[in-house]
C-alpha cells in the first residue's frame, strides 16, 4: 500500500471510527454517573432497537429524519458553507406539506396530492435556506449567524401558522386538522401486507424509500455532474474555482436550495408519513441531528446512511432505555448527540498525529 | 407615572440581565477570535447547576459557584477542541449547546426524579430582590420618587452586577494592557506571536472570562429570575445574546444598547399578548418574538450600517514552523 492509501484509509474509516468509540467511552462514563451499567444500557438499546420488528420499524423511522438532515448538511458542507438551519428549514417544509395537502380536495387521487405535497416541503425548506444563502453570497453575511436567526423565525412563524391560520377550528391545540386519508404516505407494514408479508405496524413508512433515493441523488449530483463539480470546487478553492469559471455567488445560492430542500423532506418522513397533520416541533431536534450525522458520515452518502442508521438506534435505544430504567431520561441520545458533534466534528483529528506516525510515515525520498 | 412604561422597564431590565452577561461573555470570547455560539450550552448548564447546588446546598452563593465552575469547564472543552487542537469553532459550540441541553436533562432526571427539573428553591436558596436605601426619602419627588422605587430599586443582586459588568469590560477591553492583547489577537494574532505573546494562552483566558459570566447569567436565569431549573429553561437567551453581540457590532456599550433594545421587545412581547390595539387589530406576539432575529439579519446584510466582526474570528491559529 503506498502512503497516499493508507492516509486515505486513515482519514476515510479509521479515523471516524476511533472518534465514534471516543463518543462511546464518553457516554459509558455518564451512564456510570447516574448509577447505570452501560453494558446493561447497550443490552437494553440493541435488543429495543434491533430485537424485534416493531422496534426496528422505529429505528428505521428515525433514521429516515436523519438522512434527510445530513446530506442536507453535507451537500452544504461540500460548498464550504455549514448550514446549521436544518432545523428551520425542516420545520418551514412542514409548511409547504401542509398548504399543499390542505389546498387540495379529500377526493383528488393520491398520485398527485402526495407527489405535490413532496415537491412543497422541497420548495419550502429551499425558500428557507435560499435567503441565508443570497445574504452569504451577495452580501457578506455570514451563513451560520444567519441560519441560527432563520432557526428563531421559523419557530415563531410556525408558532403564528400553527395557533393562528392553521388551527383546526374548534381545537385548543396549535395543529392543523387532520390531512385527508389520500395524502397518507403508505406504510410499510400496509405495503407488505399488499404482497402477502404480515410485519408488526410502527410509523416506518416509504419515506425510507425516498431517502434512499436521495442519498443515491445527492451521490450521482456531487460527484457525476457538472454542479456537483462547480460545488466541490467552490468549497476546496474558490479562487481555483473562479479560474475555472465557475461564479462562486451561484453556487451558494443554488446549494443553499439544495440543502434546505433536503431538510425540508423531513416535513415527508413525520407529517406525511405518521402524524397526518402539522404540528408544533414535529422537526425538534433533527436538524441539529443531521449535523452529527453529516460529520459521522464524512459528508459522503454512503457514510450518511450508516450513520443515519446508528442515530436512528440511538433514538429508538434511547426511548427503549427510559421505558426501561426509569431512571435514565430519553434525552440521553441528544447527550450523544452532542459528543459525537464533538469527538467526530471539532475534535475530529485528534488521533490523526498519531496514527499518522505508527501507520503511514513519511517516506524518506532516496 | 404611566404604570404601563415603568412596569415593561422594569421587566426589560430584569429580561436584560442574562443578555448582558452571556452578550459580554461573546465579547470576550469573539475580540480573541475565537467564535462563540455555545453562549446558550454554558448558561444552560450553569442554569442546571446552579439551581441543583443551590437546593442541595442551600445558598445561592454555592450555587452561583457551581454554575461559574460547570460553565467554565464547558467553555474550557471549546478552548481545547479549538484553540489546542485547532477545531472547528463553529462545530464545537454547536458540540456544546446540544451535550449541555442532554446532560441538564438526563442529569436533571437522575438526581431530583423529577422528570428533569430541580426541586423548586426556597427563599433563602435564591437572589432576592433588594430594596435600595433612601425608597421611602425619594418617594416623595413625584416623578424620580416612582422611577427610583420601582425602576431602579427592588432588583436582585445579579442585575446590579450585570450594570457594573459592561463599563469594567469595557475598561478591561480598551484600558488595560490585557484588553489590548486580547483586541490584537482578535484581529492579528500573528502580529501577537511575533511580539512573543502566546496566541493561544490569551484566547484560552477570554474563553474563561467567558466561561465565568456565562456562569453568571445562567445562574441569575434558574436562582434569581426563577426560582428551580425546567427543561430548555434558557429558551434561545445565549442566542438572542449573540444577536445583541453582532448588533453590537463587538463594542461594550452599543452591545448593551442591544441588549436593552431586545429585553424591551420581550417585555413588550408579554404585556401584548391578545391585547387589541385599535386600528390595527391583534398585534401577533410572534411577529414581536422574531424582531430581534430579523433586526439581526438585516444588519449582518448591512441595510442599516454594517457589522464588521473582529478579522481573524472563526480561524483557527496555526503557528508556523
Amino acid at each position: 500500500m503506498t502512503r497516499d492509501t493508507r492516509l486515505a484509509w486513515i482519514n476515510g474509516l479509521m479515523l471516524p471510527l476511533l472518534n465514534v468509540l471516543t463518543a462511546f467511552a464518553a457516554i459509558a462514563i455518564v451512564f456510570v454517573f447516574i448509577n447505570v451499567d452501560p453494558i446493561e444500557a447497550a443490552k437494553i438499546v440493541i435488543y429495543g432497537t434491533l430485537g424485534y420488528e416493531e422496534g426496528i420499524g422505529y429505528t428505521l423511522y428515525y433514521a429516515t429524519n436523519f438522512v434527510f438532515t445530513g446530506l442536507a448538511v453535507a451537500v452544504a458542507f461540500h460548498a464550504g458553507l455549514f448550514n446549521i438551519g436544518g432545523e428551520g428549514q425542516a420545520y418551514v417544509g412542514g409548511l409547504g406539506v401542509a398548504l399543499v395537502v390542505l389546498a387540495f380536495d379529500p377526493s383528488i387521487s393520491p398520485w398527485i396530492v402526495i407527489p405535490a405535497s413532496i415537491m412543497g416541503s422541497l420548495l419550502f425548506g429551499a425558500l428557507w435556506a435560499i435567503v441565508p444563502g443570497y445574504l452569504q453570497a451577495y452580501r457578506g453575511s455570514h451563513i451560520v449567524i444567519t441560519t441560527i436567526m432563520f432557526n428563531f423565525i421559523a419557530s415563531a412563524l410556525m408558532v403564528y401558522m400553527c395557533v393562528h391560520v392553521l388551527r383546526e377550528v374548534g381545537q385548543m391545540n396549535p395543529q392543523s386538522k387532520m390531512f385527508p386519508e389520500t395524502a397518507w404516505l403508505p406504510f410499510i407494514h400496509d405495503v407488505f401486507a399488499g404482497i402477502g408479508y404480515k410485519i408488526a405496524p410502527s410509523p416506518l413508512n416509504l419515506s425510507i424509500v425516498l431517502a434512499l433515493l436521495f442519498s443515491l441523488l445527492v451521490w450521482i449530483f456531487l460527484w457525476h455532474t457538472r454542479w456537483g463539480y462547480a460545488i466541490r470546487a467552490t468549497g476546496k478553492n474558490t479562487t481555483a474555482a473562479v479560474y475555472g469559471g465557475i461564479k462562486p455567488k451561484k453556487v451558494i445560492v443554488i446549494t443553499m436550495c439544495i440543502s434546505g430542500a433536503l431538510a425540508g423532506l423531513v416535513a415527508v418522513n413525520e407529517l406525511l408519513g405518521y402524524q397526518h397533520r402539522l404540528m408544533l416541533d414535529f422537526q425538534y431536534g433533527y436538524g441539529f441531528g443531521g449535523i452529527a450525522v453529516a460529520l459521522m458520515g464524512r459528508n459522503h452518502p454512503a457514510g450518511i446512511l450508516v450513520a443515519a442508521l446508528l442515530f436512528g438506534i440511538l433514538y429508538q435505544g434511547g426511548m427503549e432505555l427510559a421505558f426501561e430504567l426509569p431512571n435514565v431520561s430519553r434525552h440521553i441520545v441528544v447527550v450523544m448527540q452532542g459528543l459525537v458533534i464533538l469527538f467526530c466534528g471539532a475534535l475530529e483529528y485528534i488521533y490523526k498525529p498519531w496514527l499518522v506516525r505508527f501507520l503511514a510515515p513519511v517516506e524518506v525520498s532516496e | 407615572m404611566n404604570e404601563f412604561l415603568l412596569n415593561t422597564l422594569d421587566a426589560t431590565l430584569r429580561y436584560s440581565t442574562p443578555l448582558i452577561f452571556a452578550s459580554m461573555a461573546g465579547l470576550f470570547s469573539e475580540r480573541s477570535g475565537v467564535v462563540d455560539i455555545g453562549l446558550e450550552g454554558k448558561m444552560l448548564i450553569a442554569a442546571f447547576i446552579s439551581a441543583a447546588a443551590a437546593s442541595v446546598f442551600g445558598s445561592p452563593w454555592i450555587g452561583l459557584g457551581a454554575a461559574i465552575i460547570a460553565s467554565c469547564i464547558f467553555a474550557m472543552v471549546h478552548g481545547f477542541a479549538t484553540i489546542t487542537h485547532k477545531g472547528n469553532q463553529i462545530v464545537s459550540g454547536v458540540a456544546i449547546n446540544i451535550m449541555a441541553s442532554g446532560l441538564t436533562m438526563v442529569l436533571g432526571l437522575a438526581w431530583f426524579k423529577q422528570g428533569g427539573q430541580t426541586p423548586a428553591l426556597a427563599n433563602d436558596e435564591r437572589f432576592l430582590s433588594i430594596t435600595l436605601p433612601g425608597v421611602d426619602i425619594i418617594d416623595y419627588i413625584p416623578i424620580l420618587g416612582d422611577i427610583y422605587r420601582e425602576l431602579i430599586s427592588g432588583h436582585n443582586i445579579l442585575v446590579y452586577l450585570a450594570l457594573l459588568i459592561v463599563p469594567l469590560v469595557w475598561w478591561v477591553v480598551y484600558r488595560t494592557r490585557f484588553g489590548l492583547r486580547l483586541r490584537a489577537v482578535g484581529e492579528n494574532p500573528k502580529a501577537v506571536d511575533t511580539a512573543g505573546l502566546s496566541v493561544d494562552r490569551l484566547r484560552y483566558k477570554a474563553l474563561l472570562i467567558g466561561g465565568i459570566l456565562c456562569g453568571i447569567g445562567g445562574a441569575y436565569i434558574a436562582t434569581a429570575h426563577n426560582a428551580q431549573f425546567t427543561k430548555d429553561m434558557t429558551a434561545g437567551a445565549g442566542f438572542i445574546a449573540l444577536a445583541a453581540l453582532i448588533f453590537g457590532k463587538w463594542r461594550p456599550y452599543t452591545v448593551l444598547s442591544a441588549c436593552f433594545l431586545f429585553s424591551f421587545l420581550k417585555a413588550l412581547e408579554d404585556r401584548l399578548q391578545s391585547v387589541v390595539i385599535p386600528g390595527i387589530g391583534e398585534i401577533p406576539v410572534q411577529f414581536i418574538e422574531a424582531t430581534p432575529y430579523i433586526l439581526t439579519v438585516i444588519l449582518l446584510a448591512g441595510f442599516i450600517g454594517r457589522a464588521i466582526p473582529p478579522k481573524a474570528v472563526g480561524e483557527p491559529y496555526i503557528k508556523e514552523l
